[in-house]
C-alpha cells in the first residue's frame, strides 16, 4: 500500500478527478502497485487545475511554477558527496559506525582481498610468459568488489563485467575454479569456449561474464524483475536481489541508460554497482563523461544513488546493505552506488598504461591509497594483524595460488564431445551425424589421434 | 563493447609483447622511408618500378591522411582514435598532423558516435567513423543499416550521407565467439549501403580512399590480422591521387582451370592454395580478389567461369546466407551453363567461433582446406 505507484496515484487523484471509469478503477490500480499491466493509464489526462502552483503536466508532476528564467547550470550543481568510514590512515571517520563483523570476519575480508591481489600478480605473471592467453587483474578494486559482494546474500543474482574477480571470492568461488576456468580445463564450467577471465557460476548465483562491455546491465535490470515476478507469483519465496557491476566507461554505452530507466520504472530490486576507476582503457573520466560522475545520472532516471569511496570496504559494506534493504521496499526499486576507486593494474594483459598515464601518477594511488592497506591498518590499530601475520597471510595464500595454477595446469581438457554441446539446448540432427561421423573416423584411424589429453577419450562421442 | 578485443588490439599493436600471442607475431609496425616521387604518373601495368613494401596498417594510415589532406570536410573520429592512435594504431599520427578538430576521440559509445557521425553526414560532412572492430558496431548497427543506408531514399534525395565506417571484421585471435565474426554477409545485403574489403595494401588504400570520397554511405571491411602483413605498392598507388574503384574486382591470378572467388584475408589463403593446386596437380586456378563486396562484380565472375567451367567461392564468414551463398546463387542465375560441376564453397564453421586454438584454426577456411576441396571440385 505504501508503494510509489501508490503515491503517484493519488497525487493524480488529488489533480483532478479520474477522468474516465469509475473511481473504483483507481483503487484497484493503487491496491496492485506490482501489476505489470495497469488496466489503464491515466497520466495523459491530467489537467490543469485553476490557479496551481504546480505543474501538472503527465512529465513533471512535482514542478513549481516560477517566472525567472533560470537555466540549471551542471557546473553550478554541487557534487555528490563520497561517503566513507575508515579514513586512509585506517581511523574511523563516521562516529555512527558500528563494525557489524566479528575480528576473525574482518581477518576473512582481508585474505579474500589478499587472495586475489596475489592471484593477480602471478596469473599476470602466467600470461606474460604464455602460460594463458589472457588475464585481467583488479589491483586497487579490492575492497569495493570483496566488501560488496560480502553485503548481499547468496541468494542474490550477480552479473559481472570482468574485474569482479573479488565478488566471485567473496561468494566462494575457489582458487581452483578461478584456475580451472583460466585454463579451460574439463573443470571449466565454460567448457574451454570462452576467454580466461569469463568466469560464472550457477550455485553461487553469478552470471557468466559476457565480452560485450554493458550488456549485462539490462539483463540485470531483466532478471531483478523475474526476481520480482517470482515473488508476487510466490509470496513464500525469500526475497533476492540483483546485482550488477560495470565500470565508468561502460556507462557511456547505451544500454547502460535503457538499463537505468527500464529498472525505475517497472521498479526492479536491483542494485547498479558503477567502479568508477578513473580509466575506461586509455580514456580517463574527463573524455569520458562531463558533469558529477556517474551518480548524477540515477537520480536523472528517478533512482536513488549513493557515491562512495570504493577504498573503504567498510564504506562499501555499508552502503551496499543499505542499498540491499532500500532496494527490497515497496515491492522493489533500483539503487545506484557509485564507487571511487583507482585502477592501479593496467587494462588487461594486452595494454601498457604507461603509454597514457605517468608511472608516477600510478605510484602515487599506490602509496597514498591502498584498499588493502587502508583495511590493514584498520586491523593493526584494533590489535587484530600485525607484521608477522600479514607475512604469514601472503607467503600461504602465494603457496596456494601456485598449488591451484599446477593443478589446473595438468587437469585434462574437456571432453571432445563439448565441442558439438550448447549450441542448441539438444544436438540438432545435423551436429549428431557429424558426432558420429567424427567417432567413426576416430575409430577407424586410433593410432592417428592421441585423445588422452581430452577427459573420457573417443566415448564421449557416445551418444 | 568489451573490451576484450580492445586488449587483443593491444597485442597486435605491440612488437615487445607480441610473442605471448603467437597469431600476432607478425603485426610489427614498419616505418616506411618516404621519398618524393621522381617520375611522373605513367599508365603502364605491373611497372616495377618504385614498387615499395607497404603494410596494410601503413597504407590505411596513408589513405586517412591524404583524405584529411585534401577535403576539409573528413574527419575520423572514434574509440581511442586520436591520443592513443587507435587500438591498432591505424590513426597513428593524425592527431599530431591534423589536430583535435578533426581526428576526435570519442567515450565508449558506439551508437552515440555513429549517431553522431551519421548525423554529421547528413549535414554534410564526411566522416570516417573507426570502430574498434566490427564486432562493437553491433551496438550502432540501427545507425548504419536505418539512418546512414536509408535517409537519402526517404528524404526524397534531399539529404546527402558520405560517411565511412571503418574497422577489423571477421575472424581474429584468441577472442572467442563474441569479438571473431564477418560481417560482410550483414551489411552486404542492405540497400543504400556500400561494402568494401580489402586484401592488400592498395586495396587498402584505394578502396579506403574511394570510400571516403564516395557520397554514400560505405563499410569498410578490414581485417585484423592482415594490418601487419606487406605488401607491395606501386609507384602509382603511392600518390595521393591513386583511388580504386568500388564494384570492381581484381584478378589476383590468372588461370585456366577454375575460378576462386574470395574477399579480405581469405584472398591471400587462396593465392597460396592456388600455387599448391599448380604444383600438387598442375591445376591453374584463377583467383578473383572480390575488393567490393557491394556492388558485387559479378561481370569477372562470370567472364572467369566461362573461361575455367569451376567456381569455388572462399570466405571466412557463416555458410548459411553468406556472400559465398550469394556468389553461387547468382552463379546459377547467370553462369549455370558455363558451369561444367556444382559451384563449392569454403566458409567458417556453423558454430560460435571456439575459443580453443586448434578448433578455432579449424573454425575458419585454411590453405589446406582450400586447396582439398578445391581438387575434390576438379576431381585431380
Amino acid at each position: 500500500m505504501h508503494s510509489r505507484v501508490l503515491a503517484k496515484a493519488s497525487l493524480r487523484r488529488v489533480a483532478g478527478k479520474a477522468p474516465y471509469g469509475p473511481a473504483a478503477a483507481g483503487t484497484t490500480i493503487a491496491t496492485r502497485p506490482t501489476a505489470p499491466q495497469s488496466p489503464a493509464r491515466y497520466s495523459s489526462s491530467i489537467s490543469q487545475r485553476p490557479g496551481a502552483s504546480h505543474v501538472s503536466f503527465p512529465g513533471a508532476v512535482k514542478s513549481a511554477f516560477t517566472n525567472k528564467l533560470n537555466f540549471a547550470l551542471s557546473d553550478e550543481s554541487p557534487a555528490l558527496p563520497t561517503y566513507r568510514v575508515v579514513d586512509q590512515d585506517g581511523k574511523i571517520v563516521d562516529e555512527s559506525f558500528k563494525p557489524d563483523l566479528a575480528d576473525e570476519e574482518v581477518v576473512k575480508l582481508y585474505n579474500k582481498m589478499l587472495l586475489i591481489s596475489i592471484m593477480d600478480v602471478i596469473m599476470f605473471d602466467a600470461q606474460r610468459q604464455g602460460r594463458l592467453s589472457f588475464y585481467m587483474v583488479s589491483a586497487g578494486e579490492e575492497a569495493l568488489s570483496v566488501g560488496s559482494a560480502s553485503a548481499l546474500s547468496p541468494d542474490d543474482v550477480i552479473f559481472c563485467q570482468y574485474r569482479e574477480q573479488g565478488v566471485f571470492a567473496q561468494r566462494g568461488f575457489e582458487l581452483s575454479d578461478f584456475m580451472n576456468q583460466l585454463f579451460a580445463n574439463k573443470k571449466d564450467p565454460g567448457k574451454g569456449r570462452n576467454m580466461p577471465v569469463h568466469y560464472g557460476s550457477s550455485e553461487l548465483n553469478i552470471h557468466t561474464i559476457s565480452s560485450p562491455l554493458a550488456t549485462q546491465i539490462p539483463h540485470a535490470s531483466g532478471a531483478a524483475y523475474a526476481l520480482k515476478m517470482q515473488r508476487i507469483n510466490d509470496p513464500s519465496l525469500p526475497p533476492r536481489v540483483v546485482a550488477v557491476y560495470f565500470g565508468e566507461g561502460a556507462a557511456s554505452e547505451g544500454d547502460f541508460h535503457a538499463a537505468l530507466n527500464i529498472a525505475a520504472t517497472r521498479a526492479c530490486p536491483v542494485i547498479f554497482i558503477c567502479r568508477n576507476n578513473g580509466y575506461a582503457i586509455s580514456t580517463p573520466t574527463l573524455e569520458q563523461y562531463r558533469g558529477d560522475g556517474i551518480a548524477s545520472r540515477g537520480i536523472g532516471y528517478g533512482i536513488d544513488t549513493i557515491r562512495v569511496d570504493g577504498n573503504d570496504i567498510w564504506a562499501v559494506r555499508e552502503v551496499t546493505k543499505k542499498a540491499r534493504e532500500m532496494a527490497l521496499q515497496d515491492g522493489g526499486k533500483p539503487i545506484l552506488i557509485e564507487a571511487m576507486s583507482y585502477r592501479v593494474s593496467h587494462h588487461s594483459t594486452s595494454d601498457d598504461s604507461f603509454a597514457y598515464r605517468a608511472r608516477v601518477e600510478v605510484e602515487d594511488w599506490k602509496r597514498r591509497d591502498n584498499p588493502l592497506a587502508r583495511l590493514r591498518k584498520y586491523m593493526e590499530a584494533k590489535g587484530i594483524w600485525d607484521e608477522a601475520k600479514d607475512k604469514e597471510a601472503r607467503d600461504s595464500t602465494r603457496r596456494k595460488v601456485l598449488k591451484a595454477f599446477s593443478e589446473a595446469e595438468k587437469e585434462k581438457k574437456p571432453p571432445i564431445r563439448a565441442m558439438f554441446e550448447d549450441i542448441y539446448e539438444e544436438l540438432t540432427p545435423d551436429l549428431k551425424a557429424q558426432m558420429l561421423e567424427l567417432r567413426q573416423h576416430l575409430d577407424k584411424y586410433p593410432e592417428e589421434y592421441d585423445l588422452s589429453e581430452y577427459e573420457g577419450g573417443r566415448s564421449s562421442l557416445d551418444s | 563493447m568489451s573490451r576484450y578485443l580492445r586488449p587483443a588490439a593491444r597485442a597486435a599493436a605491440s612488437v615487445s609483447r607480441a610473442t605471448a600471442f603467437s597469431p600476432f607475431a607478425s603485426s610489427t609496425i614498419r616505418a616506411i622511408p618516404r621519398a618524393t616521387p621522381i617520375f611522373a604518373q605513367r599508365r603502364t601495368y605491373a611497372d616495377n618500378k618504385g614498387v615499395k613494401e607497404y603494410t596494410v596498417r601503413d597504407a590505411l594510415n596513408e589513405a586517412l591522411a591524404e583524405e584529411l589532406e585534401g577535403n576539409d570536410k573528413v574527419f575520423v573520429l572514434g574509440e581511442e582514435v586520436a591520443q592513443y592512435n587507435g587500438a591498432y594504431k591505424v590513426t597513428k599520427g593524425l592527431l599530431d598532423r591534423f589536430g583535435d578538430r578533426r581526428v576526435i576521440d570519442t567515450p565508449i559509445t558506439e551508437s552515440g558516435f555513429c549517431g553522431l557521425a551519421v548525423g554529421a553526414a547528413l549535414s554534410g560532412l564526411h566522416p570516417v567513423c573507426e570502430f574498434m572492430t566490427f564486432n562493437f558496431a553491433m551496438q550502432a548497427i540501427d545507425q548504419i543499416v536505418n539512418s546512414a543506408a536509408k535517409t537519402l531514399y526517404m528524404s526524397g534525395g534531399i539529404q546527402p550521407c558520405n560517411i565511412t565506417f571503418r574497422g577489423p571484421n571477421g575472424f581474429a585471435a584468441g577472442v572467442g565467439a563474441q569479438h571473431s565474426q564477418d560481417y560482410s554477409a550483414w551489411y552486404g545485403s542492405i540497400p543504400g549501403l556500400k561494402v568494401v574489403a580489402p586484401w592488400s595494401a592498395e586495396d587498402a588504400k584505394g578502396l579506403l580512399k574511394a570510400a571516403i570520397r564516395d557520397p554514400n554511405p560505405v563499410c569498410v571491411l578490414e581485417n585484423e590480422l592482415l594490418y601487419g602483413q606487406s605488401f607491395p605498392m606501386s609507384e602509382a598507388a603511392q600518390k595521393d591521387d591513386f583511388v580504386l574503384p568500388i564494384g570492381k574486382a581484381k584478378v589476383e591470378r590468372q588461370g585456366k582451370d577454375m575460378t576462386i572467388v574470395s574477399l579480405s584475408r581469405c584472398v591471400g589463403q587462396s593465392l597460396e592454395a592456388a600455387d599448391q593446386l599448380k604444383s600438387k596437380y598442375g591445376v591453374e586456378a584463377e583467383v578473383i580478389n572480390l575488393r567490393s563486396v557491394k556492388p558485387l562484380d559479378l561481370e569477372t565472375i562470370i567472364q572467369s567461369i566461362k573461361k575455367t567451367g569451376h567456381l569455388m567461392v572462399v570466405e571466412s564468414g557463416f555458410p548459411a546466407f553468406g556472400v559465398g551463398s550469394e556468389i553461387l546463387a547468382l552463379a546459377m542465375e547467370y553462369g549455370f551453363d558455363y558451369l561444367k560441376a556444382p559451384g563449392q564453397r569454403v566458409t567458417g564453421a556453423e558454430v560460435p567461433t571456439p575459443y580453443a586454438q586448434k578448433l578455432e584454426e579449424m573454425a575458419f577456411p585454411t590453405i589446406d582446406i582450400i586447396a582439398n576441396q578445391a581438387a575434390r571440385l576438379m576431381k585431380v
